[in-house]
């Protein structure tokens, strides 16, 4: 019966009533993208020009690329659910989750990756550890990313179903064929142009749902003011955060989960701030390549350091809107209320992930509203497309061209990357009917991201200042580090949703907080035993790869000290720095 | 591009200016079309002044985007890149499939 529901179309009533002047928006966004994509095309067959223009691209437009390639759709669905469930301590995503980790890549990390020329992590992995590493980490990068594909793919057939009405799974496969048409448009260069576009036009309509979702609860004041009578209508005992809790970023129990205020804040610190955000930001090569496009070692320093400053404020534009959406939208209310509204992005009851989209049909007019929705398809489709790119690239050169067919011809890899493209767009349709089950989208993630970063993060930087680590511990630390996540995670008590059995008492972000540090801690210990068991690389063999092997020279730009102080790194990082301390004094 | 003399310089050194692939050209361009589009529906189409509390939210942010896109477009008038004629060439992205320049290839 439900089935034959299913097959009806359209079945249910858009949640979004979007005219013509929205679709408009759309159309002008999608002709721009397309008309990138073309420019890059035609001067790869006749010219060179636009990559020329390329390599020129100023410091400020890395820097904007880098935070875009990222702002996709765990910063800006994700942060507003967590707004809207949890409120300000959310901010600790990106003031403890973003920022240091950001200065710490563009002050310590970049140098070592310029100057080592490794350009991606199962390269290094390879080169330093040998085919056991590779081989771990090689598999589960390329399932990390099918996962996350799932994700970017799920929120990106919510925005169609909330459009057209479509059934979810309807949504999922035009969502699905429009990212493989997207994938096939340009190179670094014009993902470059359009994240950056991708910036503004998410900036341009966020910006203004903000300020008119402040506007109609009278301000930031009136938001307190009605989220603090939310809390207290609450009876004792419901789910909802006290207003304090909501209201205050630090300590931060509403986000860990913890009871104590103590824990609470060692497990954002060590869990969020140090394991997770570090090992996302140091070992993404998505966004690390966008640093590496610029043309000297201080430039690329300075990428993810600019990209600093901006990022401190998106936290702004996409929480207000959450916590907003908490006391406006009545179905919000209702869910946060512990009620469970009908209808929703899915189609199958409403969510915390819905939040901005239900505040952008509450309050934006028509117009704005197009605009919000090209910002939102843009993010969305890019992050989709970087996780099944980043896939298609290992599956086809680490793992069939190394491991299964040796030796063919450049042609034989570009079909099977293409296979391996259309291929993961299919597996990414299952993977996301997986994200689908989860109430809160930025549960699931971080749950993923400790079962993958952490691990890779622990074994990565021991790698790269222990030169003693060998190639047998490389690979067992990654292994049992991932296997001691999953094991936290099933013992939790949702970090893997139904699957979890309940037997530690951790649930939400607290838990996969847990099973990151778990595994990051799991990780060291191992590598450090295996290390002094077995027989080291020889030190002529880790130059570039191991930080007291690699010359000095090598890490640092002879030009940088003619710069006035405030185009140099460790100036602006220091700036930087200050700027996020004073924002954690004062929210 | 005003400056005929910096333009012919940088030509006989190689160089020209990025024109349309500035891309600030681009940004200022979807910007300046996204304000006007705005505007316009702020003039002459339902407000739908119950949604945002009273204010007039497409009049006042096409304003604010018509103003940005034209920044965008004055600053790459007024302080155009110019592109050296031998920069090594950009490492496409790995990660991302793109037309691939192969040597030799048909």
């Amino acid at each position: 019966m439900n089935a034959l529901a299913h097959l009806a179309l359209p079945a249910a009533e858009p949640l979004i009533d979007a005219n013509w002047l929205d679709y408009t928006f759309v159309a002008i966004y999608f002709a721009f993208v397309l008309g990138i994509g073309v420019m890059a095309r035609r001067s790869v067959s006749d010219s060179i020009d636009f990559f020329l223009s390329g390599r020129s691209l100023p410091a400020w437009v890395t820097g904007l690329a880098f935070i875009s390639a990222n702002l996709g759709a765990v910063e800006i669905m994700g942060m507003s659910a967590n707004g809207a469930e949890i409120g300000l301590p959310t901010v600790h995503y990106f003031w403890v989750g973003a920022i240091p980790a950001m200065l710490f890549l563009g002050v310590v990390m970049m140098p070592f990756y310029y100057g080592s020329k490794v350009r991606s992590v199962p390269e290094f992995m390879f080169r330093r550890f040998g085919k056991g590493a590779h081989l771990v980490n090689a598999i589960s990068f390329a399932f990390a990313q099918l996962l996350i594909a799932g994700v970017n793919l799920y929120l990106l057939g919510s925005i169609v179903h909330a459009l057209l009405g479509w059934p979810l799974w309807v949504a999922l496969i035009v969502a699905a064929a429009i990212v493989l048409s997207y994938i096939t448009l340009g190179g670094l260069s014009a993902a470059i142009y359009n994240e950056v576009l991708q910036f503004f036009v998410i900036v341009a309509s966020l910006l203004p749902l903000t300020l008119i979702g402040l506007h109609r609860v009278g301000g930031y004041g009136g938001l307190k003011d009605k989220i603090t009578a939310f809390a207290e209508s609450q009876p004792a005992g419901s789910k909802v955060a006290p207003a304090a809790q909501q209201l205050e970023s630090w300590p931060g129990q509403a986000l860990s989960g913890f009871d104590s205020p103590f824990w609470s804040v060692v497990g954002i610190v060590f869990g969020l701030g140090f394991v997770l955000s570090f090992g996302y930001w140091t070992t993404n090569f998505v966004e690390v390549q966008r640093a590496m496009a610029s043309k000297s070692i201080s430039a690329a320093r300075k990428t993810p350091i600019i990209g600093a400053f901006p990022k401190m404020f998106v936290p702004f534009l996409v929480i207000f809107p959450g916590m907003v959406s908490a006391v406006l939208v009545k179905e919000i209310i209702d869910l946060k209320g512990g009620g469970s509204p009908p209808g929703g992005a899915s189609g199958e009851g409403v969510k915390y992930n819905d939040a901005l989209l239900l505040l952008m049909r509450d309050i934006l007019p028509n117009g704005l509203l197009g605009l919000a929705i090209a910002g939102l398809l843009a993010a969305f489709m890019a992050g989709m497309a970087a996780n099944i790119s980043a896939f298609n690239t290992v599956f086809s050169y680490d793992l069939w061209q190394r491991y299964i067919r040796k030796d063919h011809s450049d042609d034989y890899y570009l079909r099977i990357g293409r296979l391996a493209t259309v291929a993961a767009t299919l597996i990414a349709i299952f993977t996301a009917t997986l994200a689908s089950s989860f109430s809160n989208i930025m549960d699931y993630l971080q749950t993923l991201f400790g079962f993958f970063n952490a691990p890779l993060f622990a074994t990565f930087i021991l790698g790269m200042f222990w030169k003693r680590m060998t190639a047998t511990a490389g690979w067992v630390g990654l292994a049992s580090g991932t296997l001691s996540a999953v094991l936290v995670a099933f013992l939790s008590e949702d970090a893997f949703g139904s699957l979890s059995q309940g037997v530690i008492p951790l649930s939400g972000q607290g838990a996969s907080f847990v099973a990151a540090s778990t595994a990051f801690v799991v990780d060291i210990v191992l590598s450090v035993v295996v290390s002094l068991a077995t027989q080291p690389k020889p030190a002529s063999e880790l130059k570039g790869l191991v930080y007291s092997e690699t010359p000095r020279e090598d890490l640092v730009d002879p030009e940088e000290a003619s710069l006035p102080w405030y185009q140099r790194t460790l100036p602006l990082a220091g700036i930087a720095l200050v700027m996020v301390l004073v924002l954690n004094f004062a929210f | 591009m005003s400056d005929k003399k910096t333009d012919t310089s940088a030509e006989a050194s190689g160089g020209h200016t990025a024109g349309a692939f500035d891309i600030r050209n681009i940004i200022g361009a979807l910007l300046a079309i996204y304000g006007v589009l705005l505007l316009a529906a702020g003039l002459f189409m339902d407000t739908e002044e119950a949604k945002t509390g009273g204010v007039n939210a497409n009049l006042w942010t096409g304003l604010a985007l018509a103003v940005a896109g034209a920044v965008f477009l004055v600053w790459a008038r007024l302080k155009p890149i110019i592109v050296p004629a031998d920069v090594e060439r950009v490492e496409d992205d790995p990660t991302r499939p793109a037309p691939r320049r192969r040597p030799g290839g048909h």
